[in-house]
């Protein structure tokens, strides 16, 4: 038996040392909880955008390729399992949305700020945001636009930005086939409503469509070209519905500036707005391609640059009445004048 | 432990007693005493716990009490008022722009129901009833902001009348956010705080654009 004198606490600390010192002896380090390298992947809390510039040089697939399989560990119907995709910081969000307003060549949006920590809280709530800036905007354009005309019985068309979300989403959801047939009737199952407003729940619902189905379905067609040609960087799924999302941030000040019922400064602002989310799209996906035979590459950058333009010319056009009646001050070029001086005698 | 080694029980010393449980009647008394109360009672009660937290949104203060003592009722009471107002005159669907009794409600809920989603996922300690009744609760300015524009929308038309109404569900609106993000900014993580308020300041928005809009015809 040992005497007590010889009962004392060995150190242990150091795990290299007696691995050294003790080739034989099996050596485990526990760390605390906060200096794990398992941790959230390139996330120190608290310090700032700064540290996530420092890795861009490293080519750290590899290491956040592994870091994306720990993360979503949870079963997909506990709640936890949900989470995982809000895991954002405020910082975080506004780092993303700045960096597609400015997308600057040779940085790819997704390296730089999603890191394999996709969100989708981006996501829906600029889509949120932008249903609701083009239907108030579109209705207050078209309030100033027709604001001389005594016939113009100003319709808030609030059911514009109710049917956008809530019964498109419900109604296509819950009973798809229900929804088919009030669309082809003009009414919406729930309450009787004008073909105008049905017209406007399938632009709304196309915005969050789009945002859903083309990342699906360029994620697919992604893979498929990955199975033909090995290509060094590919993105998941929320990956590229991340870019789509924040994407589609710089049309909500455009569509606010749509109010303004000047046809070139209209033009301009969907130039502008085009040229900048074109680009970080194009900036993004290219690398994806770029190993590619070199005609596919062009087409698919060139089809989604088309799909966007699609859609911000198609919703803009669609809800913003075109302002040839010019009874404002400010005339715009000759034609318009002559037709706001017919219409005002 | 050797000296109890020898302790017996002798034979000879009774052991006998009376075990008896008191009568259970208190006990039911004590249970049934908010169900034997009267009617009147229980309503003045519930009413006082919704009038007291009226007054909390109007002074919004940091306090714990809408978030301990939930309850619904306030909320579907200011609900039911906003919808109510929001109807219109005309009895021609097709010309009414503006929203219709089921189309306020949904909103409200499902924006409300949304809202508090969106906070529990980014990590919120709150449970999910507590945030509903809080943005319930929190409608109440602006639902005087109704009340006031239907008012001023009696006297005569015009950019004065519009402007008055603008002010007044301005301030209500900022009203609204300031009382809702002094009850929810706490039961975020402190990182996200915006992230969790931002949702809360588009559904106010989106029913201040409605009251703002509103023109009876």
């Amino acid at each position: 038996m040992a005497a007590v004198g010889d009962l004392q606490f060995e150190e242990f600390g150091n795990a290299a040392a007696t691995a050294a010192e003790n080739p034989g002896a099996t050596t485990i380090s526990i760390e605390g909880p906060g200096e794990s390298p398992t941790h959230q992947a390139g996330l120190p809390r608290g310090s700032g955008g700064e540290e996530d510039d420092e890795l861009l040089g490293n080519d750290d697939s590899d290491k956040t390729e592994l870091l994306a399989g720990q993360k979503k560990s949870s079963p997909f119907w506990t709640f936890e399992y949900y989470q995982t995709f809000f895991d954002v910081d405020t910082y975080q969000v506004f780092d993303r949305i700045k960096g597609s307003l400015l997308p600057i060549p040779g940085k790819n949006f997704v390296r730089l700020y999603i890191r394999s920590n996709p969100d989708l809280y981006g996501p829906f709530w600029i889509c949120a945001t932008l249903v609701f800036a083009i239907a108030i905007s579109g209705n207050l354009s078209n309030f100033l636009i027709h604001l001389g005309e005594k016939t113009y019985h100003y319709v808030p068309e609030f059911r514009k930005v109710y049917n956008s979300l809530a019964l498109s989403t419900f109604t296509i959801i819950v009973n798809p086939r229900i929804f088919w047939k009030a669309v082809k009737q003009g009414q919406i199952a729930i309450g009787t409503y004008s073909k105008q407003n049905v017209q406007m729940s399938i632009a709304a619902t196309i915005i969050y469509a789009y945002a859903w189905l083309v990342p699906l379905a360029l994620w697919g067609f992604l893979m498929w070209r990955n199975s033909k040609v090995m290509n060094i960087v590919s993105y998941s799924f929320l990956e590229i519905v991340c870019v789509y999302g924040y994407s589609l941030f710089i049309y909500i000040p455009t569509a606010v500036l749509w109010i303004i019922p000047q046809k070139a400064v209209r033009w301009i602002l969907v130039m502008i707005a085009l040229s900048v989310s074109g680009s970080v799209l194009a900036m993004t996906f290219w690398p994806a391609v770029r190993e590619d035979n070199r005609r596919i590459a062009l087409a698919t950058i060139v089809t989604i640059v088309l799909l966007h333009t699609l859609l911000s010319v198609g919703c803009l056009a669609y809800f913003f009445d075109a302002p040839e009646m010019d009874h404002l001050p400010t005339a715009t070029a000759a034609p318009n004048q002559t037709v706001a001086a017919a219409k005002a005698s | 432990f050797a000296g109890l080694s020898d302790i017996s029980i002798s034979q000879d010393i009774p052991v006998e007693g009376e075990i008896t449980i008191p009568m259970t009647s208190h006990i039911r008394e004590f249970d049934s005493s908010t169900l034997n109360e009267s009617v009147q009672n229980t309503i003045m009660r519930d009413l006082k716990a919704v009038g007291k937290k009226f007054m909390h949104v109007l002074y919004p203060r940091k306090s714990n009490t809408l978030l301990r003592d939930w309850d619904l009722w306030g909320p579907l009471i200011l609900c039911v008022t906003l919808a109510l107002m929001l109807q219109r005159s005309s009895v021609d669907s097709e010309k009414d722009g503006g929203p219709q009794f089921a189309e306020v409600f949904v909103i409200v809920w499902f924006g409300a129901v949304t809202i508090t989603l969106n906070s529990k996922l980014l990590g919120g300690n709150i449970s999910f009833f507590q945030s509903l009744c809080v943005l319930g609760y929190c409608i109440l300015p602006l639902t005087v902001a109704m009340l006031v524009c239907r008012l001023v929308l009696l006297a005569e038309q015009g950019p004065i009348n519009f402007m008055v109404r603008l002010f007044v569900v301005i301030v209500m609106f900022t009203w609204s956010i300031v009382a809702s993000t002094a009850f929810l900014a706490d039961s975020q993580p402190p990182n996200r705080k915006a992230l969790a308020i931002y949702p809360v300041f588009l559904f106010y928005f989106v029913i201040s654009w409605m009251i703002l809009t509103f023109t009876p015809q």
